[in-house]
């Protein structure tokens, strides 16, 4: 029944969307790929492929919906920003983008080939305590 | 490995072979994990024996490689399902409609071939996105607008195929509208290209959509007749400014005036940017709109009703408190003195309605500066983003999040009335099929002469719970049409009900498609089942 609850909990939440979504412009988004992290020549492979490919989502600003959800998971306890942590494996990390997570969906190697993934993998587990 | 239906092992691994020759051994994809891959992220028959799965992925790098693969497939009857972006999230994402189809991956086709800023287009392959576009023109300095939908990484084609919207002026917010030109490979391999294209050198192929003779662009839309692999898309030149207004009306049944005086408005072209519909009453309520005060005592007994059983009383509660109970952003692009003249004038014409009250919007000179782009929904100003994720993501609001969503979204009368009835009706199925029950709802104006409502549902990993959603989601189709609102798009699992309901003249519609569908496509190669069209043979088998 549990589980049978928390779905309904969601449902009512999504048959909701066609009365949430007026409220558009009272809503503060800001979106830092779309003002200033369009990597310049020289960057690191991997914060090039993570500027392009995952902070959209995992970026800082308002309306960056993999950041609000860490947040939400961790409260703080670790940074909601994926390129700000230090207890990251390149093996969950990968796990994650081969697999998806909650509405995160799979990436395809067309998408993010293996070898950009080892760049993204290696960029967010730069600051790791040895 | 995975075999597609009715193909033989032999002929498989013969195909197989051809294709790495085709496109290089490393894009074509036959090991369970690489497979796994295309997986629908979103997918309502998650887990079951029912999901629709990919047995090979090939993914070319040109058009040629492209007709390469099709006559491959074309000659051992492979069924092959083409993606541009596969992230046609809440649609069927990166899995075909048939299971054990081969994926046509062209992502890798991910070139912008022109952007126009004289003549305000742009000429892309399938797997460039909005994101790859934006960048682009941002990169170039090009003062031109593209119209996103709300995920940005979608493709434009794919998008535009699928007759996805946007926000900007009527012109660019329906998609598929503002495309111009298309290259298609056929079934058989063979190049073609509509509208002007069609002329060799042709000057004007993304100006002038028809070109001379049929104009057959609509049926590689939300079909199975072709691989598209250019496409051409009119863009919104950068408009000189932005100013958006508030009207709201008192009570309950000014929501017919107001309604009809803003199509009015936006069929005059006073207001050019997508409305918004809203209720400042009900969004006191709590989950009708973020933002919203909270309600006190006298609103949350009222709320706790049907609120058909209430709305004069609701009425009375509105005037009281002086807020309106219905509401419609307007917004205008254009030069500034233009936008501020037709605001005044639709506040003219709101005023017809007693008690309707006005607040004035965002005012921005165009382009925006970054600080103002964090002060904006984006969408709005041609900038791609993922903010719609938002909803459904874990939050505190929502702290155990589902695994994606799928929309019924039917097309209702752009009318007062017809939304008063919809909600009725949608009150009353919800309550047949034990769903939640909205108080409210309203539609989203993407479309200016019809509205479109959209009901989320939520995906789990549960396969109980993704059954029963998947009958209600059927039963609400149904419903919908009895009262003759059909569905404008929908996923692979409720495609053939959804086509089922366009039944005029004992379905002489889906007869039409099928009949196109065995003279273009006789070995049924391309998509079988997309958008509840078969090819003969699987209809046969079918019974």
């Amino acid at each position: 029944m549990k589980k049978l609850g928390a779905c309904l909990v969601v449902a009512l939440a999504f048959f909701l969307v066609a009365t949430a979504l007026p409220a558009q412009e009272a809503v503060s988004r800001s979106s830092a790929w779309t003002t200033s992290t369009t990597p310049s020549q020289g960057e690191p492979r991997g914060y090039v492929q993570y500027t392009n490919d995952c902070s959209m989502c995992h970026g800082e600003g308002v309306g960056k919906p993999g950041t609000l959800a860490l947040q939400a998971k961790y409260k703080g306890a670790v940074p909601a920003l994926l390129d700000k942590r230090t207890d990251l494996t390149q093996a969950l990390i990968k796990q994650y983008v081969r697999n998806g997570i909650s509405i995160m969906p799979i990436f395809r190697k067309t998408e993010i080939s293996d070898a950009d993934l080892d760049a993204i993998a290696a960029y967010l587990t730069r600051n790791n305590k040895p | 490995m995975k075999i597609p239906p009715g193909v033989s092992a032999g002929d498989f691994a013969d195909a197989i072979k051809q294709f790495e020759d085709a496109v290089g051994k490393e894009w074509v994809f036959t090991s369970d994990e690489d497979v796994a891959l295309y997986r629908d992220a979103y997918s309502p028959f998650w887990g079951e024996a029912d999901e629709l799965v990919a047995s090979a992925a090939v993914a070319p790098d040109t058009v040629e490689q492209v007709q390469k693969v099709v006559r491959i497939a074309n000659h051992y009857k492979i069924p092959i399902y083409p993606v541009s972006t596969g992230k046609d999230l809440g649609y069927g994402g990166s899995a075909p409609t048939y299971s054990g189809s081969v994926v046509l991956d062209l992502k890798r086709m991910n070139r912008i071939l022109e952007v126009n800023e004289q003549n305000a287009y742009a000429l892309v392959e399938p797997g460039v996105s909005y994101f790859d576009l934006y960048r682009y023109i941002q990169e170039k300095g090009i003062k031109l607008w593209v119209d996103v939908p709300d995920p940005g990484w979608g493709s434009p084609i794919g998008n535009s195929l699928d007759r996805g919207g946007g926000y900007l002026t009527a012109l660019y917010r329906n998609h598929f509208d503002s495309h111009c030109g298309m290259e298609v490979v056929l079934a058989n391999g063979e190049l073609m290209r509509t509208g002007m294209g069609a002329m060799p050198g042709a000057q004007t192929w993304q100006q002038y959509k028809s070109g001379f003779g049929p104009w057959i662009d609509g049926m590689f839309s939300q079909s199975n007749f072709g691989v598209v692999t250019k496409m051409g898309f009119w863009l919104l030149p950068q408009p000189d400014a932005y100013l958006s207004g508030t009207v709201m009306v008192p009570k309950h049944e000014d929501l017919i005036p107001m309604i009809d005086i803003l199509n009015w408005l936006e069929n005059t072209n006073c207001t050019t940017g997508m409305p918004f519909l809203g209720s400042p009453l009900l969004s006191r309520g709590g989950p009708l709109s973020a933002g919203g005060p909270p309600p006190d005592a006298e609103l949350t007994a009222l709320l706790a009703k049907p609120i058909a059983t209430t709305l004069n009383e609701l009425d009375a509660y509105a005037q009281k408190k002086g807020v309106g109970f219905f509401s419609c952003t307007l917004s205008f692009y254009g030069a500034a003195e233009a936008n501020a003249a037709n605001w005044e004038f639709a506040k003219e014409k709101f005023s017809a309605i007693p008690g309707a009250k006005f607040v004035d919007g965002q005012s921005y000179k165009l382009p925006l500066t970054d600080e103002q782009k964090g002060n904006v929904n984006v969408p709005l100003f041609g900038i791609p983003s993922l903010r719609m994720f938002s909803i459904g993501a874990r939050s505190e609001a929502n702290p155990t999040p589902g695994n994606g969503h799928i929309w019924f979204a039917p097309i209702i009368p752009r009318t007062g009335e017809a939304i008063f009835e919809a909600n009725r009706v949608f009150t009353d199925a919800a309550k047949e099929l034990n769903l939640p029950v909205p108080s409210f709802s309203l539609p989203t104006c993407y479309w200016e002469r019809g509205f479109i409502y959209l009901f989320g549902f939520p995906i789990t990993h549960d396969i109980e719970a993704n059954k029963r959603n998947r009958a209600a989601f059927d039963r609400l189709v149904q419903i919908a049409a009895q009262h003759g609102w059909g569905e404008y798009r929908t996923a692979p699992a409720h495609q053939a009900s959804v086509m089922d309901t366009y039944s005029f003249n004992n379905h002489a519609l889906l007869h039409f498609h099928e009949t196109v569908k065995d003279a273009i496509d006789p070995n049924g190669i391309l998509s079988a089942g997309r958008y509840g069209i078969w090819p003969k043979h699987l209809r046969e088998a079918k019974g």
